[in-house]
């Protein structure tokens, strides 16, 4: 088990995001999570990093999983608007997890970095002022960066948001390909969940009280589940009172 | 006319072993040293506090800086041996409290040196003893002994060092610290590292440029040179260079014009800052047309 959540409660303050949430993640697993806007998945994906504490139960990494071994694509940066640094510089900062107690980046450093920038098509743009980008083109330059971070687990918040369908494509294509091929763990949020049925083999969707995690096809099995979508501003209750799929509600 | 031409032409030769001389004037040669490796320091840092939004950082810890150096000289210490430990638990504290965010981080900083500078003016006045107030405030270019020299030295080239070291470490965490925290480096540490050095360059550099204007050779040389400059490794490199050319040409007219050295390094500064403005303006207007 890489990740295992026993019971999670998150909350801000005094208000409660998310409250007993239990789910693992094995190695090689592609965990799609979704559910509304404001259902806590960014904040669990901070707790999963340990960016954020939890209030009650606890995050355990196992398998030997090191934080630097993560790979990370924030939903919103911090990054201000007027930051001067080139794109090659965002995206080979990448590999800081790597460098230790070194102070400089190897020559393997650099072409991996290069190496991510070819898989993103974002070579030609490796020297311009990565503030003078497109939203859809500094997306780009932080996913080739997550993906220089990653060596065993890449966590991604709306790695689409903001890309045309043909990169939209491509970047589905890229996570997969990690995953199946090069067996990196992926958990990633996302807001369509016809690819995430598509690609992933987990599902943990949100939804208020109700949570429902389990492999893709329980989720599919489970017809309230997949109403969940649809029915969400409607309804408090999820599938999850109904018994019969593997939801923990 | 011939005459006037031959009065320049005096005033200009005056000039020149003028400056001829300044090098070869001890006070002078140390300040120059001096403010030079602490400028070097300074703008160092400042890119990372000014991307980092904590500029007021550098003007909090020098107001602390005014109020440690007057408790000192009260209890007749060495100056530095009580500034810089207290400089550097502030800056520790400041680092705390902005990340804690009960606090707002700029209304904690004005909190702090308001009150530090208070504490250090009451106790000049109360102290018996003859501490030239003039001097911490606005630096004086006189004020720089062999030891501080000598030390300022040791320092800067430690701060210069570390800084190499923790060079790519320091962009990453300054460019997104969340990113750097997630993949595992120690943000916190380097968060350390870096208000530790900012807090021993602060303290140095106070006897030469004061209390009251230390802060603008750790700001104006970063925002100077973003003006330009649209990659990190280019900020750092032109800052260094204009902070060191700032400083040097600061001192130098301060004491030809006979008038306070921080007073001038700041208005140079500004003058840079103003330059460079109108070179970044035009860069864009011309890449436009292009
Ligand atoms: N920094 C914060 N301080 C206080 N409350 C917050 C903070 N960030 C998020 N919240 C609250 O926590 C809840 C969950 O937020 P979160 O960002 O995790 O949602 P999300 O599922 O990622 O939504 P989206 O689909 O819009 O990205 C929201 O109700 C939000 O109001
Ligand atoms: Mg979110």
């Amino acid at each position: 088990m890489l990740i295992e959540c026993k019971n999670v409660r998150l909350a801000y303050e005094n208000h409660i995001v998310a409250d007993n949430l239990s789910f693992s993640v094995n190695k090689g697993d592609y965990l799609c999570i979704i559910g509304e806007n404001g259902s806590g998945k960014t904040t669990l994906m901070k707790a999963l990093l340990g960016l954020k504490t939890v209030e009650a139960g606890s995050i355990s990494h196992g398998e030997g999983l090191r934080q630097n071994e993560i790979g990370y694509l924030p939903q919103q940066t911090g990054i201000q608007k007027d930051f001067p640094a080139s794109v090659w510089e965002v995206v080979l900062s990448g590999r800081i997890n790597r460098l230790g107690f070194k102070p400089f980046y190897s020559s393997k450093d650099r072409k991996i970095a290069e190496e991510n920038m070819a898989r993103l098509n974002i070579t030609n743009i490796k020297d311009k002022c990565y503030r003078e980008l497109s939203g859809g083109q500094q997306q780009r330059v932080l996913l080739a960066r997550a993906l220089c971070a990653t060596q065993k687990l890449l966590l991604l918040d709306e790695p689409v948001a903001g890309l045309d369908l043909l990169a939209t494509e491509e970047m589905y294509h890229i996570i997969y390909d990690l995953n199946r091929q090069n067996g990196i763990t992926v958990i990633m949020i996302t807001h369509d969940v016809d690819r995430a049925v598509r690609d992933a083999t987990h599902i943990l969707h949100l939804h208020k009280k109700d949570v429902f995690f389990g492999e893709k096809s329980h989720y599919l099995e489970c017809d309230t589940c997949r109403q969940f979508n649809q029915n969400e501003a409607e309804s408090g209750h999820g599938c999850c009172k109904k018994g019969g799929c593997h939801c923990n509600g | 006319m011939v005459a006037v031409k031959k009065e320049g032409a005096i005033v200009m030769g005056e000039y020149f072993t003028l400056i001829i001389q300044i090098f070869q004037l001890p006070f002078m040669i140390r300040a120059l040293i001096v403010g030079v490796l602490i400028s070097l320091c300074a703008s160092l840092l400042g890119v990372s506090l000014v991307l980092k939004r904590y500029s007021m950082i550098g003007d909090g810890l020098s107001h602390v800086g005014f109020g440690a150096l007057a408790l000192a000289a009260a209890f007749n210490v060495t100056p530095l041996y009580v500034a810089i430990p207290v400089v550097i638990l502030t800056a520790f504290l400041l680092l705390r409290v902005n990340e804690s965010g009960k606090l707002k981080g700029d209304a904690a900083v004005a909190m702090i040196s308001a009150s530090a500078l208070a504490i250090g003016v009451l106790i000049v006045s109360v102290s018996e003893t003859n501490v030239d107030l003039n001097s911490y405030l606005f630096g004086s270019i006189y004020a720089i002994s062999n030891q501080d020299m000598y030390l300022s030295i040791c320092l800067s080239v430690a701060v210069i060092l570390l800084y190499l070291v923790f060079y790519n470490k320091m962009f990453a965490v300054v460019f997104d610290e969340n990113f750097a925290r997630a993949t595992g480096a120690k943000a916190t540490a380097y968060n350390m590292v870096m208000a530790c050095l900012t807090a021993v360059t602060v303290v140095v550099g106070m006897r030469l440029v004061g209390s009251l204007l230390i802060s603008s050779l750790i700001i104006f040389p970063a925002l100077t040179s973003m003006r330009i400059c649209k990659t990190f490794k280019k900020v750092i490199i032109s800052s260094s260079a204009v902070g060191i050319v700032c400083i040097v040409v600061g001192i130098i007219s301060s004491f030809l014009l006979d008038v306070p050295a921080s007073a001038c390094i700041v208005l140079i500064n500004l003058t840079a800052y103003i330059i460079f403005t109108v070179i970044g303006f035009i860069k864009e207007k011309y890449s436009k047309e292009a």
